[in-house]
């Protein structure tokens, strides 16, 4: 195995990432990484993790180690009694969804520009390519003389075999519809009860292409046979999902995997508080980066500075802990009023592409809703679970365009999507359908639903646009948004900050706990009509994160009475907005 | 099919209890493991007739060194030639040869459950062990099977010591019904089999530990070798005892219930080639397949027959015909060839068994013979079964491997764990064990004298107050006792307490259904709005795969022995609240769809909750005019609870502070508070399957003096105010009360707190805004009385009304409508007017027709 250590030479920063560098690019049983979204997991397997290998002529033993492989050496002595069995698990990986092209641009032009002049990446195995990335010509200006090894040259050879499945027959099983890089089966080694469904890694392993996996895959099919127990036991489907051409799903070896807090490749990616100087700089400027914020939202909410207040806590609302079923921080805004005209949703969505790592946006359409598949199911018959639309990762952003939605009626499918997006809201979790019986998965996802009247689906706070522009102009202004250029270092501000906001620690002291309190019994006091239990709940949550918007991580008294003031003037809001609709329930 | 081979592929002989073995794993793997495989019976057989001395080995020995010693020895290069079938005798002389012979004219069946090939050289070995016991002089020294530290005969006697021997008086399980507890329970076991002639015998693994731990560790061990040998032993056993019995086969022993491994999870590599016991549920069974058990033989040239045993999915074709010495000359014959069935199935873990955040884990199942088409997909299975692991075939063609193994288990025995639940018993006394120190915990936390109390703060600490709606929950959760009275003709009773609540919007009453449905391990959660009948009934449907009807259950029956949580009560349509009528007060649900009429079981406590019709509470208005919800279905909730504003500074200020809390402090601050949900779990679990309270003497006395008193404080003002319902649900909420008591007699104290709670329910939701009093009518006929009365006065007037205006036969509706509100003094509403009307029409005096009333006589 000769490759396998070259990393050693190099720095652990510059090792290259499946998520950037196209997979032809990378050497079989080198050092990877690849940030990814734990999408499934398989049953752990039983693999030889000693082994004894005879050589045919010599007749010489030799001890070999399993692990980190998926292949034996040659000659493997099966009666030998120094084999022991060992365990891994499986787990299915595919890249964080809804990632959005900031981010992949940031972290891989961050990696390619250092890495590509130091390690070879030999194009050897170009012909096998799955996707055509754009990154390729970039590569290929840097041909690297230094041609690998031999292990690359025979894998050369053997290549055309190895080649049977179509790309296009392959469901790599993405959560979202249209998502594209490569998804990898990682086999991990240790400690695997520690991860979770739906976990965000940065996976450090050693990859795993080698054609012989899909070659015995293939050999299968042709010749199997009845009486193996070992091959009827699996359908077609199953091996076509559990061992799939190494070319297209390539394995990754797990040695080393950190859990991703955020998916912002311009924060260090040590947390943040053993980061103080980062710490520190960033807090001091969070005032000013928050006006700053606020100025362009209030712009892209047609001058409506309250909704654009609203708009920033939900960016960076986050559920940072559960009371028995109870999610707390969870924070989903209900836009109401939102202009039909000139696709003004579709904009406004594309600005928050901007600021957020991962988003991902859901138009409402009866055909949609009636077609999509929202809910992860189990498939029994492959034996994996067949990804849906609500299998994201923590503090994904999913807009919910409810504009699209038209008269008309939801069929059974419908009227479960509706009921899991209700459902996701309410208590920030998804039933996954295991057939069976359903299995709850918490999650942690940011519902930001923009409607014309109220949203049918339930929300922790609604507010109505009030456009500052007249419906003559809106046109014009509508298309003027997008030609608000703003600079690249400016938006990386604005992403660093609401990262940064979202990770901030917050505690409420007592002192301010009493003086809650006493608000609270007065405002019941003169009218108790005026303020529930629900009322307070939100409240809280806003002192919260307005708290931490402006980098404070304590309730201080200014931020509650500037709580309860923007809670107060959107209420009066809804109020004015009921008596003239009047069919507000 | 018949490839000759040489090799064994898949054998596979690592043994390394050796601590030195390089182990390249983590601390967290499993250590090296010990593999005797599926090894070839040759390679066994073998030495034993050349080198028995090695094989002895005194008893006393250590296992583990004794077994390396075997191991170095014995351990031979892989170069056995395994195409001759004379290294053991033709097949033919094997049965004959066998000490079976006792048992002579039943046919033993093969056990492809065991392995294949084992049975044979099994015998075979045991036969040449005692003949070599008996002619070597150095008796002191036993012999054992290779690789194992059983010896046969040792084996054999203790098991027939323990099928003879034990008796388990305690037992209670439903299969050892109508046996005499106090006799040795497996030998009536052998008396029906002869009786019955189903040559099965299920032998739980528990027993045999208590009656000989070196047995049962030794048949965890090595079931593939001590499991023959059971089956020697009983067959010997049955045959001695009745001797002109006759079976189709010999008997066959199948144990069950190893304590080995119960969750699928903890299963690792050494847990291969033992018993194992594992829980899960069926997800997919395959067609059967017919495996090839025997190949038959011919001779192209001289039509000698031979048969081959299969071994590991080969055969082992005979090169040279033995006849005629031709080669190449044998050709398969598929007709005369030996199949058994077998039945791949696929289990997946129990949703209780799996941590948080995980995917369930699957393994696959081999059901072998009689064992196939036992279960069915859906079903809640424990399966006991060897745990095999099959290396990758190693192929000629190809020089390096997959370097993983395939795992499987061949199921020997399997229990379905729901089975219970049609002879109608609580099937979670099986399921849920207690281990003697939570039960002790539990107790103890039983014993303090504010448990009541304590259970219901512990019930949903994130809602703040409503403590009296809690205590109501927590009594569901318990439940009544059930009781049946069906010889008496009256059928069952209910045990499942009901209630609704009712409330303003956003008082936290989802909230509360959602921690009732995930504490309870049965519960179901709907809403009304979402849910139609058949959702929550049942429904029948083809299924994709066997083209069958299938009736597929809903949310009531789902929750059959829980709790079905019923969200947005109101917003159901009439239609789908209708279902729920039978369900509430008879417990079943009668299904009459696509040629299927049933009726299932549909035990289930249901906790709904209603908004108001107009959006927010109107006190001025009753319960049944706030929710819209008919009377007959009001009357069917023990408990109806109004969750509203207090509207109160002390209120408010403990609100704020909870709430305010529940913000800042840390998971852990929480945790001191409350009990943990784990405890309230089990503690609910255990009461439910443990405590069956009846009712003391003035229990009984406290409840008829509570009911009296119920129906006079009406009779003062001439109106019922208890019917027997509200007396039903005051035993259930008692019983319920001494169950949280973990007491088995409902005392007066019991009925106290079911009298207040009920009391309270009804003071608020049973309350006549317009006189103040609580009057149960208006949730068993849907008015007050007050208002009854009003009704019969108006009706009274308009009576007298039409009287006074003499012989006319017809007159106009509105007219009269006119001149009743013009007589009255009291405003006549419309909707008064039609029910005057309608009370006079009943009484056959007049008669209304579209816009004109006609005087009828």
């Amino acid at each position: 195995m000769p490759s396998t250590h070259d990393w050693i030479n190099n720095p652990l920063g510059v090792v290259p990432s499946l998520n950037d560098v196209p997979l032809h690019y990378l050497k079989p049983n080198s050092l990877v990484k690849f940030r990814c979204l734990i999408q499934d997991m398989f049953d752990p397997e039983f693999y030889m993790g000693v082994y004894e290998t005879v050589d045919p002529s010599t007749k010489a033993k030799v001890l070999r180690c399993g692990k980190y492989k998926d292949v034996t050496e040659c000659g493997v002595d099966f009666n030998s009694r120094n084999t022991v069995t060992a365990e891994r698990q499986t787990f299915y990986c595919v890249p964080i969804p809804g990632e959005n092209p900031w981010v992949k641009d940031i972290s891989s032009s961050c990696h390619s520009s250092r890495v590509v002049p130091s390690t070879s990446y030999v194009p050897s195995r170009q012909k096998r390519s799955y996707e055509e990335d754009d990154d390729m010509d970039d590569m290929d200006t840097h041909p690297t003389e230094q041609h690998g090894n031999g292990d690359c040259k025979r894998l050369e050879t053997e290549a055309p075999s190895s080649q049977m499945t179509p790309a296009s027959h392959l469901d790599l099983n993405f959560p979202l519809p249209g998502e594209k890089g490569p998804s990898c089966l990682v086999k991990v080694y240790e400690d695997w009860d520690s991860f979770k469904l739906n976990d965000t890694l940065e996976v450090y392993g050693i990859l795993s292409v080698s054609p012989a996996l899909s070659a015995l895959a293939d050999e299968k099919d042709a010749s199997s046979s009845l009486l193996d127990p070992a091959e009827c036991m699996e359908t077609a489907e199953e091996q076509r999902v559990h061992s799939p051409p190494a070319s297209l799903v390539p394995r990754l070896h797990m040695l080393y995997a950190k859990t991703l807090p955020h998916n912002n490749p311009l924060l260090p990616s040590a947390p943040l508080e053993d980061n103080s100087a980062f710490l520190s700089s960033t807090l001091s400027e969070m005032a000013s980066v928050r006006a700053e914020l606020l100025t362009y939202l209030t712009h892209v909410l047609l001058g409506d500075a309250l909704a654009a207040e609203y708009l920033i806590l939900h960016l960076i609302s986050n559920v940072y802990t559960r009371r028995d079923v109870l999610p707390l921080g969870k924070f989903t805004l209900n836009l109401s009023g939102c202009p039909t005209v000139a696709s003004y949703t579709e904009r406004f969505y594309q600005i928050i592409q901007q600021l957020v790592p991962c988003s991902y946006y859901l138009g409402m359409s009866l055909q949609n809703m009636n077609q999509m598949r929202l809910v992860p199911k189990k498939d029994y018959v492959a034996n994996r679970l067949v990804s849906g639309a609500l299998q994201l990762a923590r503090n994904t952003s999913l807009f919910l365009d409810e504009t699209q939605l038209e008269q008309g009626q939801l069929d059974t499918t419908g009227v479960r999507n509706v009921t899991a997006l209700g459902n996701l809201i309410s208590w920030q979790k998804v039933d996954y359908d295991f057939n069976y019986h359903q299995m709850e998965f918490p999650c942690n996802i940011n519902v930001l639903i923009a409607s014309e009247g109220r949203s049918l689906l339930p929300s922790d706070c609604q507010i109505h646009l009030q456009p500052q522009v007249g419906p003559a102009t809106m046109e014009e202004y509508l298309s003027s948004i997008h030609m608000h250029p703003q600079a690249s270092s400016q938006l990386n501000k604005l992403r660093i900050y609401l990262s940064v906001a979202r990770l901030l620690d917050y505690s409420i002291s007592d002192e301010m706990t009493k003086s809650v309190e006493d608000d609270f019994v007065d405002m019941r006091k003169d009218d108790p009509q005026s303020i529930s239990a629900e009322d307070l709940h939100r409240m809280l949550v806003v002192a919260r994160l307005l708290s931490l918007s402006l980098g404070q991580t304590s309730l201080s008294r200014d931020s509650w009475l500037r709580a309860k003031h923007i809670e107060a003037l959107r209420r009066s809001r809804m109020e004015q907005h009921k008596c003239v609709n009047g069919n507000e329930p | 099919m018949s490839s000759p081979t040489s090799t064994p592929g898949g054998r596979k002989r690592g043994r390394n209890a050796n601590p030195s073995t390089p182990s390249s794993e983590g601390p967290t793997s499993p250590p090296s493991q010990r593999r005797r495989g599926q090894d070839s019976s040759t390679g066994d057989l073998m030495p034993m007739p050349t080198s028995p001395a090695t094989d002895m080995l005194s008893p006393s020995a250590p296992q583990d060194t004794s077994l390396f010693s075997i191991q170095s020895n014995l351990f031979l290069p892989n170069e056995v030639d395994m195409s001759s079938p004379l290294m053991y005798g033709t097949p033919s002389s094997r049965v004959e040869g066998t000490p079976r012979s006792g048992v002579r004219g039943t046919p033993a069946r093969q056990r492809p459950d065991l392995g294949s090939v084992r049975k044979a050289p099994q015998v075979d070995l045991q036969s040449d062990a005692d003949g070599a016991v008996a002619s070597e002089p150095n008796a002191g020294q036993k012999l054992v099977i290779w690789g194992t530290d059983v010896n046969v005969g040792t084996c054999k006697e203790k098991f027939q010591r323990f099928l003879q021997r034990f008796i388990d008086p305690t037992s209670n399980e439903d299969e050892n019904a109508g046996l005499d507890l106090n006799e040795p329970l497996y030998m009536q076991k052998l008396e029906e089999i002869s009786v019955v002639g189903d040559p099965v015998l299920n032998v739980n693994c528990r027993h045999i530990q208590s009656f000989d731990a070196e047995l049962y560790r030794q048949l965890i061990s090595y079931p593939q070798e001590v499991i023959p040998t059971f089956d020697m032993a009983v067959n010997e056993l049955f045959f001695e005892r009745f001797p002109d019995s006759i079976l189709e086969y010999q008997i066959q022993v199948r144990p069950y219930n190893a304590l080995k491994t119960r969750n699928m999870r903890s299963l690792n590599p050494e847990d291969i080639d033992q018993l194992i016991t594992i829980s899960g549920m069926v997800i997919r069974t395959s067609q059967l397949i017919p495996e090839m058990q025997e190949a038959f033989f011919q001779c192209q040239v001289c039509a000698f027959s031979t048969r081959v045993e299969v071994d590991r999915g080969r055969i082992a074709e005979p090169a040279v015909c033995r006849n005629c010495n031709t080669t190449h000359s044998l050709a398969l014959v598929h007709n005369r060839s030996a199949f058994s069935d077998k039945q791949m199935i696929k289990i997946q873990e129990s949703p209780e068994d799996m941590p948080a955040g995980q995917t369930p884990h699957t393994t696959i199942v081999y059901a072998h013979n009689d064992l196939v088409d036992k279960v069915q997909p859906g079903d809640r299975v424990n399966i006991t079964g060897i745990y095999r692991a099959v290396p990758m075939r190693v192929n000629p063609r190809q020089s390096n491997v997959k370097s993983v193994y395939k795992t499987h288990i061949d199921a020997i025995h399997f229990r379905k764990t729901d089975e219970r639940r049609l002879h109608g018993l609580d099937e979670e006394a099986e399921q849920k064990l207690f281990t003697e120190d939570r039960v002790q915990t539990l107790k103890e936390l039983a014993a303090k004298p504010d448990v009541y109390e304590r259970l219901s703060s512990a019930l949903a600490p994130s809602i703040y107050e409503h403590e009296d709606i809690k205590k109501g929950i927590l009594l569901q959760l318990f439940g009544g006792t059930r009781k049946d009275f069906s010889q008496t003709g009256r059928g069952s009773f209910r045990a499942e307490v009901n209630i609704l609540l009712c409330g303003d919007p956003g008082t936290s009453k989802s909230q509360l259904l959602q921690y009732v449905y995930n504490l309870v391990p049965r519960g179901q959660y709907t809403s009304g709005k979402g849910s139609s009948a058949v959702g929550l009934t049942a429904y029948v449907m083809k299924d994709p795969e066997t083209r069958q009807l299938v009736l597929q259950t809903g949310a009531l029956v789902l929750s059959d022995n829980g709790i079905c949580c019923i969200d947005e009560f109101d917003k159901m349509s009439d239609n789908t609240r209708s279902v729920l009528h039978e369900v509430m007060e008879q417990q079943t649900l009668s299904i009459a769809k696509a040629g299927i009429i049933c009726q299932l079981n549909a035990r289930t406590a249901v906790l709904a909750a209603a908004n108001p019709v107009e959006s927010q509470w109107n006190p001025k208005k009753t319960t049944i005019e706030n929710i819209q919800l008919p009377h007959t279905l009001l009357s069917r909730f023990d408990l109806i609870f109004l969750m509203l504003d207090p509207q109160d500074e002390a209120y408010d200020r403990r609100l704020a502070h909870h709430l305010v809390s529940l913000y800042y402090q840390s998971e852990e601050q929480m945790e001191e508070e409350f009990l943990d949900m784990a405890v309230l779990r089990d503690y609910i679990a255990y009461a439910r399957t443990y405590i069956n309270p009846r009712l003391s003497e003035e229990a009984s006395q406290a409840l008829i003096e509570a009911y009296v008193d119920m129906r006079k404080i009406g009779s003062g003002r001439g109106m019922v105010s208890a019917y027997p319902r509200q007396l039903e649900s005051l035993i259930r909420l008692a019983e319920a009360h001494a169950k949280v008591r973990f007491s088995e007699k409902v005392e007066t104290i019991d009925v106290e707190e079911a009298k207040r709670l009920h009391r309270e329910a009804l003071k608020q939701s049973a309350t006549d805004p317009r006189t103040g009093f609580v009057d149960i009518s208006i949730l068993t006929t849907g008015m007050s009385a007050t208002a009854r009365k009003r009704k019969e006065e108006v009706a009274q007037a308009l009576k007298k009304l039409i009287q006074a205006k003499g012989k006319t036969p017809a007159m106009k509706y509105q007219q009269l409508l006119e001149d009743l509100r013009g007589q009255s003094e009291t405003a006549i509403t419309k909707e008064l007017f039609d029910e005057a009307l309608r009370a006079l029409a009943d009484e056959d005096y007049l008669t209304v027709t579209g816009k004109t009333v006609r005087l009828l006589a």
